[in-house]
Parts: structure tokens; sequence; C-alpha cells
């Protein structure tokens, strides 16, 4: 009987048909066992009260409430809104940063090939480096930047970068700017650099002038690359969290919490696995719908070109 | 001269763009070579008046201050455990990647979305159910757990670069060498993955990177000196009371160095490979 079972698997292993679903087969199968297996689980762990202190309390099924619980909770919604706005506000300066060095490089015609070089290394940090290194330069006591502004004068006080909450936010939000610009700049120097020639000549024989051109011909080429860089970045929107979690880990008072460190703390520190997982479903929801936007606006901007890019 | 004025602030607002994007990079690595207490000192030091490889043998336990974390184990875990994950994730990319790029077949665009989607997930909310089912099967803490989660980490990013690469081989190539007697097995072998190679090693340093890099489910997957890698091991040191700088910079830098390393390997199929994957779609 096993023997006739193999034959078959054999024989429909070898089928022309068959032969793309074989190759895929190792991928799918490691898939499904680390991430959807594990995110079944976790669905249904988020209808549960499970505690890790408790392991008796993963069988008892209590509906809705974890859910009812986090969306009634308004430390979930701070998170959550100060998650949304951060995002909102590090993906478009890092867009309008990204634009501006990119156009500042397309124009310099020596030496672009080391300021790519040179660009490229925030790509390849560690985002927990990254939060270390400016945890360090941002630090009240030893810091550089303040050792910096107190040599020059400009200060004779310690500035509580990480421990005053705006400054702490913002102070994150640089660290997180400067790791992401360079995906949209180097992107988007790309877009400039395969840019056609005759539109603009074009167009300036018809009196265009500079503003003109940009806003009406390079803009819309290369914007399909701006939005190749905003999937490509929403793919990771969370690592957010490594920053976080060594710059201030969600602190002071809660006040730099984002929504994937209050995950961390609800499941980790507390023990709640349960609600956490609730959270967690929340936060997936959310990187998906990100990274659909930008790949509907990808896919658009692509049809506006007519398949040029 | 209007002309040159602006050639003029393009060099000063260029060099001011590299010198954000270089400096703090360089200081942590400057002060890597610092002792403590010139980091620490009050006021400032601005010139070190002597660099050396103090720090680095304090960590690796050959110099004569000890440091109670264990450096070495933590990267030889993190050299194993990224490695072995690449080397797999390469082999699955490739297989998966050749499937999308030569291949009509049911289901193809659904399944190339799940991969992608199964990207998407936050690292921090899949490590909560990994964390449930690895504590569950003893997987916690060792390095084939974590070594597991990265090659599922990479998969989809690899597949996506691969099949790019793939697809700017003519099918032609392959199909002449066919008629010519090769079996398909050949044909890819002789033919196609020599042509793919360096787009291959540049997704193979991708992945590299990612898993040398990755901390939300290595700092809660991992435990002891069993697994844990170099990133979990960096936030060892806040855990003491004081903070010893010099010992963390200069864990920074041995962190850094094999990704600045790459980035000079990648560069140039980097844009390639990501402006082809998608606009090309």
């Amino acid at each position: 009987m096993k023997a006739k079972m193999d034959r078959r698997l054999g024989r429909w292993a070898l089928r022309p048909q068959s032969i793309p679903f074989v190759l895929l087969l190792p991928a799918i199968l490691v898939i499904v066992f680390v991430v959807l297996f594990p995110l079944i689980f976790s669905l249904y762990t988020s209808f549960t009260p499970y505690r890790l202190t408790r392991p008796e309390s993963l069988w008892t099924f209590i509906g809705l409430r974890n859910y009812r619980r986090i969306f009634t909770d308004l430390d979930f919604w701070i998170a959550f809104g100060r998650t949304i706005l951060f995002l909102a506000v590090v993906i478009n300066l890092e867009f309008l940063f990204g634009l501006l060095i990119a156009l500042l490089i397309n124009r310099i015609t020596w030496g672009q090939r080391v300021l790519r070089t040179v660009m490229m290394f925030p790509m390849m940090f560690s985002p927990i480096l990254v939060g270390f290194q400016f945890k360090f330069i941002f630090n009240d006591n030893i810091g550089v930047l303040n050792n910096a502004l107190q040599s020059l004068g400009l200060t004779d006080q310690a500035i509580a970068w990480l421990v005053d909450g705006w400054l702490a936010m913002g102070s994150i939000a640089f660290a997180e700017i400067w790791m992401s610009t360079s995906v949209f700049a180097i992107l988007l120097l790309a877009g400039l650099f395969a840019m056609p020639r005759e539109p603009i000549e074009a167009a300036r024989v018809d009196g265009c002038n500079n503003w003109q051109v940009f806003r009406h011909i390079t803009l819309p080429f290369i914007m399909p690359f701006a939005f190749i860089a905003m999937t490509i970045r929403s793919l990771d929107v969370a690592r957010a969290y490594d920053i976080v979690d060594v710059m201030t880990g969600g602190g002071p008072a809660g006040r730099t919490e984002l929504l994937w460190t209050l995950i961390a703390r609800t499941g980790y520190d507390n023990a709640r696995m349960g609600q956490a997982n609730a959270m967690a479903y929340v936060s997936i929801i959310l990187s998906i719908a990100f990274t659909y936007y930008f790949f509907t606006r990808l896919v658009a901007a692509r049809r506006y070109m007519g398949g040029a890019a | 001269m209007p002309k040159r004025l602006n050639a003029v602030v393009s060099w000063v607002l260029t060099f001011l763009v590299m010198v954000i994007i270089g400096l703090p990079g360089l200081w942590v690595i400057l002060s890597g070579f610092r002792p403590n207490r010139e980091i620490l000192a009050k006021p400032a030091v601005w010139v070190p008046e002597r660099l050396s490889l103090d720090n680095f043998a304090a960590i690796f336990g050959l110099g004569d201050t000890q440091v109670a974390i264990p450096v070495a184990n933590y990267f030889a875990n993190s050299l194993v455990i990224a490695v072995t994950s690449t080397v797999i994730a390469i082999a699955i990319g490739m297989s998966g990647g050749y499937a999308f790029a030569r291949f009509r077949f049911r289901f193809k665009n659904g399944v190339f979305l799940g991969l992608m989607l199964s990207r998407t997930v936050p690292g921090i909310a899949l490590s909560l159910p990994v964390f449930m089912v690895w504590s569950r099967i003893g997987l916690i803490d060792t390095q084939f757990g974590l070594i597991l989660v990265y090659v599922a980490l990479n998969i989809p990013f690899t597949i996506w670069l691969i099949d790019g690469f793939f697809r700017q081989i003519p099918k032609e190539l392959s199909e002449a060498g066919q008629v010519d007697g090769c079996t398909r097995w050949q044909a890819f072998w002789r033919i196609e993955f020599p042509l793919a190679r360096s787009g291959i090693a540049s997704a193979a340093i991708f992945a590299f990177l990612t898993s040398w890099n990755e901390y939300a489910l290595a700092s809660n997957l991992t435990r002891s000196t069993d697994s844990k890698t170099l990133p979990v091991g960096l936030m060892d040191f806040t855990a003491q009371f004081t903070i010893d700088w010099a010992g963390m910079c200069a864990m920074a830098v041995i962190i850094i160095v094999p990704a600045l390393a790459l980035t000079f390997l990648v560069q140039k199929h980097l844009i390639a490979g990501l402006t082809f994957g998608g606009v090309k779609g």
C-alpha cells in the first residue's frame, strides 16, 4: 500500500505540470511551519486568557474579550495613534529628504559613485546598532551632541534628549529617518538616471521653467521608484521596535511607547500572551494595510507611466 | 556667475548630507578604540590621547580587565546562524525563484502574494506565536530554532530577487542548450546559473545581513550563550548598573564591520536588483 502511494507520488512529482510545485515545496513548507502555523495558533490564543505563568488557561475560550479589552484601553489607543503619527511623519520626511538628496547628487557630475556608496551605509546597519549609536550620541551626560553644544557654548546644561517625552520621540524619529532616507535617495537616484532626456528638452523648447519641468515631467517619472522604496520600507516598518527598545525602552513613563513595544511588554514582561496576540493581530493588519496601500500606488503609478518605467 | 554659485551650494549641501550620514557611525567606531574614562570625561575630550585595541581584548576576555559578557560565544552563534540560514534560504530561494521565473502554473500569483505577505508580519508580532510553539517543541534557545526562523524570514525577498535575475536571462539560451543535448537540469547549472550568479550572490548578502542584524525575534527566542547573537548580546551591557560605553562601542564595531565590507561587495547589484524587481514586476 505504502509502496503504491510512493510510486503514485513519484509519478506526480515527475509530471511536467507539477515541476513548479515541487520546486516551490520547500519554500512553502518553511513558511507554513514558521509563519502560518504559529499565526493560526496565536489567532486561537487571542481568544483565550492565556498567560505564560498559567498554562492551563490556554484551554479557556473567552471569545472576543481580549479584543474588547484592548479596544477600550486608552493606553493601547495612545500607542496606536502614536505609531500611526510616527510612521506618517517619518515616511514623509524620508521621502522628502531622499528626493532632495537624489536631486542634489544627480546634479553633481564628479564623485557620484563614492557618494552613492556612502549613502548605502545606513541601509546595512542593524536597527539595533542605529538605536545604540543614537543612544550614545543623544546621551544627556556623555553624548557627543550635548558635549558639542556645551563646548560651543550654546548651552551650559545637559539637554535630556532621551528623557523628555517629546524630545525622546524626536530623537527616535531622527534615528529612524537617518536609517531609512537612503533607501529613498538611492531608488530615486536610480529613477533620475533612467530618465530619458527628450521629454525634458521638448518641454524646455515649449517654454517650461525649471519648476514646471520638475513638477510635470521629472516627478511623475520617478514616482514609481518612490513607491518601490515605500513598499520595501513598509515591509519593515516594525523595525522601529528595535530602535525604541534600545534608546528608551518605551519610556519615560510610556511616552515613547509604540504599538510594537506595547506588544512586547504585554506578552513577555506581563506574560499576558492572549492579550498580546490580540494586539499583534492589529499590528499585522496595520503592516499589511501599509504594504497593500503602497503597492497599489506603485501599480497605479506604473500604469500612469504606460509601463515605460 | 549664478551657475558657479549654484554648484558651490550643491557641493556644500552634499558635504553636509554626507557628514550627517557618515559621522554617527564613525564616532561609534572611534569610541570603540578609546578608553572608557576618556568617553566619560567631563569636560569632553575631543582629541583622543591614545587609541588602542584594549576594549576589543576586554570584551573577548583577553585583556587585564575582564568583561562578564561572553562576546566570543555570541560572535560564534551569530556567524553560525547567519551563514547556515543564508545557505539554506538561497537554496530554497533559487528553486522557488526559478519556478516563478520559468513556469506558468495555477495559483502562481496567489502563492507569490502569500509568500510576500508572510514577510510583512512584524518581527515582534511573529515572535509571540513562534515563542509559544518553539517552547512546546523544545526549539527555544537553540541555534536551529533561530536558523529556521531566519530561513523563513529570508525566503520571500530571496525569491523576489532571484526571480528577477532569472527573468533577465533569455529563455532561449536554456532551450538552445537542451536542443544540443543537455537535460533541463544540466542546462540550468551550465547556462542559467552562471549567468545569474552575481545576482544570487547579492541575494545571499542581503539574506546574511538580515540574519546578522535581526533583533526583535532573536531577543525573545534566545536565552543563554547557547544561541544568543551579537545584537541581543549588545543589550547585555545595558543591564548592568554602569553602562560600559567603550565595551558597547567595541562590540558595535564588530557588528558593523561585516555590514560595511559586504556593502562594498553588493552595491553594484543592489540598485539593479531592487529597481528591476520592483519596476518590471
